[in-house]
């Protein structure tokens, strides 16, 4: 049986489908953080159900990919069943939705979620009324807090088996009767599409561009212009304007008639917005809030950066008792790229998620994108374009997914291009075990704000490249959430698994193989080549190795710095302004091939390269300002 | 009156949605459609977006969208 979890954004069908499936994809408190849909097998009971995640979708009409995919999915009817997770806070507005995936005659399962936000809202629902109205199950849950999560599943199976299809609702008279009078013409198309009669001819009642195209035999064509003009004249408005008030006015008596709306009870939750959204004191808020983060992901970093290092550096000497040769660079190379992950990358790679998950837990993200959509517009983007960039700062894989939910292609590549550019996770171990750790945290962060500059400037250029309105932000803002340590953890954990079971066997494997090339000798040659490069930058010539590891993953340039000087303490080999160039070359350069294999994915060859270019072009200019900068000062 | 011009705090009936049917559609969803009430919670500096509540939730919308929504005061 296959059960598909449809929604409006931020319903919490992913924290629902989290806690049946065990946790397999990432939930947070913002609209749109699901882009693609995620399938699995769990057995319930004596079934094997699989359930499919999708992304949300506030209606049958699609306006960005992440929504389009949603609606691909429930068009194709693959589903058995459906469950339509509904923010119980938001019932009326949900309601819409619920009433266009009823008119796709498939069984479903209304889950009123977030029952406890919705009593907080005032907001209180007779879920067995609502369920006589629709002819479906109702059942509420709290999906964050496991309850009803078994009754929900249990009643989708039970109507997976029944096939018991919901209600049908009506409009008014007059608009049934155009829709009937659609319905008889549109016989061929529908079994041609495999959709509801009903259904189709809503949909080309309101215009829908998506279906107007399906539509090519001219007769039929005329006939939907027809339909529409008539509900136009009787109505003195648009079709799409006659059908969506309609159906405004169904889901609105449906809630009146099974909920009662008390005072919200005020808490520090909605003073809370006044300071944080407040056009002042928000942006004071927004940057005590990051400094803190910086420091406190620093100071447990450093702390455990310094001892462990400490611990190794003592212990690695006493290999040459037991090895020589080549056993013992070999060996050497697993225990320094075992370091490497336990030593630099973890102390600052898992405060760092655990501090992200909880910003975007609390609801926090959103509101950065208010804040920061002023900003945005004058680099020719919006404001929903900082979710991508602020996810860049854990991975750049899903800040470029993420794209995903902006609306036009040109805001796509400009942001994917931007995100490319911000430090992940990856190169903040770089920034801070490197910079913050041998010169001082105010260097680590002006590299940061240093960064956001460029970001900034090449911003304005690539939207001077490519001059185009853009769609103005539409945000929902989310409710303001206690984040629940169980997704804190479980969050963190599914990031922090990628760097274990990924980067660190590349890590170890690496160390591995730059002690071989060096016992070997090779590596002189490979930097050989790269001397034109590192001469440029007035670096040593053996860091040019690590720069080709860094492509693979960009926290291997660290640790391959360290085994290339052939010590850990770096200054006494590199000068500060070293460091900076190497830190800012690093930062900038060709993305690491995860990265590049997700562009391609989502841009396609071209565009790909386009990036590669502007990332690299990038890093030698800026290293070679770092550099002369350096040479002025001192 | 359109909806950018609105001062926070104040309480506004939506009249009409001009743009394309994207737009229309778009804002729809949201609860943002011809007689429903809105207030204005918040608007940001430098002609930034400004904050909208509808019943219980709150959408953010960018000056030239909010200028697109026309509106009538409820004073």
């Amino acid at each position: 049986m296959k059960i598909a979890m449809a929604g409006q954004p931020n319903s919490g069908k992913s924290t629902l489908f989290n806690q049946i499936a065990g946790y397999k994809t990432v939930t947070s408190n913002f609209p749109g953080k699901t882009v693609k849909y995620t399938e699995t097998k769990v057995r319930f009971g004596g079934d094997i159900l699989d359930i499919v995640d999708l992304p949300g979708t506030y209606s049958l009409t699609s306006f960005d990919l992440a929504e389009l995919e949603a609606r691909k999915y429930l068009l194709k009817k693959e589903a058995t069943v459906v469950i339509d997770v509904v923010d119980a806070s938001l019932l009326s507005r949900s309601l819409e939705l619920t009433l266009q995936i009823a008119e796709l005659e498939t069984p479903i399962v209304l889950c009123l979620n977030m029952m406890d936000e919705a009593e907080r809202k005032g907001v209180h629902i007779d879920s067995e009324a609502l369920s006589r109205i629709l002819g479906i199950p109702v059942v509420p849950a709290i999906a964050v807090k496991g309850k009803g999560i078994r009754e929900v599943f249990q009643a989708a199976v039970t109507i997976g088996e029944t096939q018991k299809l919901p209600n049908r609702i009506e409009y008014s008279k007059d608009v049934e009767q155009v829709v009937t009078e659609l319905e008889s013409v549109l016989e061929d198309e529908c079994k041609k599409m495999n959709l509801p009669r009903r259904l189709l001819a809503l949909k080309l009642l309101e215009n829908d561009h998506y279906f107007m195209k399906c539509i090519e035999t001219p007769t039929i064509l005329e006939k939907v212009k027809e339909c529409q003009k008539n509900l136009e004249i009787s109505h003195g408005k648009p079709s799409d304007v006659v059908i969506s008030s309609e159906r405004h006015a169904m889901a609105m008596n449906i809630f009146e008639e099974v909920s009662t709306v008390t005072e919200p009870e005020i808490s520090f939750r909605d003073h809370l917005d006044d300071l944080l959204m407040h056009r002042y004191v928000g942006y004071v808020a927004l940057a005590m809030i990051l400094y803190l983060f910086f420091n406190i992901v620093f100071g447990i970093g450093q702390f455990l950066e310094s001892s462990i290092l400490e611990f190794f550096d003592s212990f690695i000497p006493h290999l040459s008792a037991y090895f020589s040769g080549l056993p013992l660079s070999l060996v050497k190379g697993v225990v320094e790229g075992f370091e490497g992950g336990v030593g630099i990358v973890l102390p600052y790679l898992v405060p760092f998620l655990i501090g992200l998950a909880i910003l975007e837990d609390i609801g926090y993200l959103p509101r950065i994108a208010f804040l920061m959509d002023t900003f945005l517009h004058r680099i020719g983007l919006h404001g929903k374009a900082i979710i991508p960039i602020i996810l860049g700062y854990g991975c750049t894989v899903p800040a470029i997914m993420g794209t995903r939910i902006l609306e036009s292609e040109r805001d796509r590549f400009i942001t994917a291009t931007l995100s490319t550019l911000i430090p992940c996770a990856a190169r903040t171990t770089i920034i801070l075990g490197l910079v913050a750790f041998f010169i001082s945290p105010n260097a680590a962060l002006a590299i940061y704000i240093f960064n956001l500059v460029v970001i900034v400037m090449l911003g304005l250029v690539l939207s001077r490249f490519m001059p185009e309105i853009t769609p103005g932000l539409i945000l929902e803002m989310p409710s303001y959430h206690v984040p629940s340590l169980k997704s804190i953890v479980l969050k963190t954990w599914l990031r922090v698994r990628e760097f274990i079971y990924i980067a660190w066997p590349l890590l170890i494997g690496g160390s591995m193989v730059l002690n071989y090339l060096n016992y070997t000798g090779v590596d002189h040659y490979i930097n050989q080549v790269l001397s034109p490069l590192t001469l440029l930058l007035g670096l040593p010539a053996a860091v040019g190795i690590t720069l080709i590891f860094g492509i693979l993953k960009k926290e291997l340039t660290l640790v391959m710095l360290i085994q290339a000087l052939g010590t850990s303490h770096i200054l006494s080999v590199l000068t500060r302004t070293q460091i900076l160039t190497f830190t800012v070359f690093v930062i900038f350069y060709v993305p690491c091939i995860a990265t590049l294999g997700v562009l391609y994915k989502e841009f396609r060859f071209k565009k790909t390269i386009i990036i590669m270019a502007i990332t690299m072009g990038l890093a030698t200019l800026l290293s070679l300002i770092v550099r002369m900068m350096g040479i002025i000062i001192s | 009156m359109t909806l950018d011009r609105i001062n926070p705090g104040q309480k506004a009936r939506v009249v009409e949605v001009l743009g394309g049917w994207g737009l229309r559609q778009k804002l729809n969803e949201l609860g943002i459609a011809p007689n429903q009430v809105i207030s204005v919670s918040n608007s940001s500096i430098w002609r930034g977006p400004i904050l909208v509540r509808i019943n219980s939730n709150e959408v953010a919308l960018g000056r030239g969208v909010a200028r697109k929504v026309v509106v009538e005061v409820i004073p």
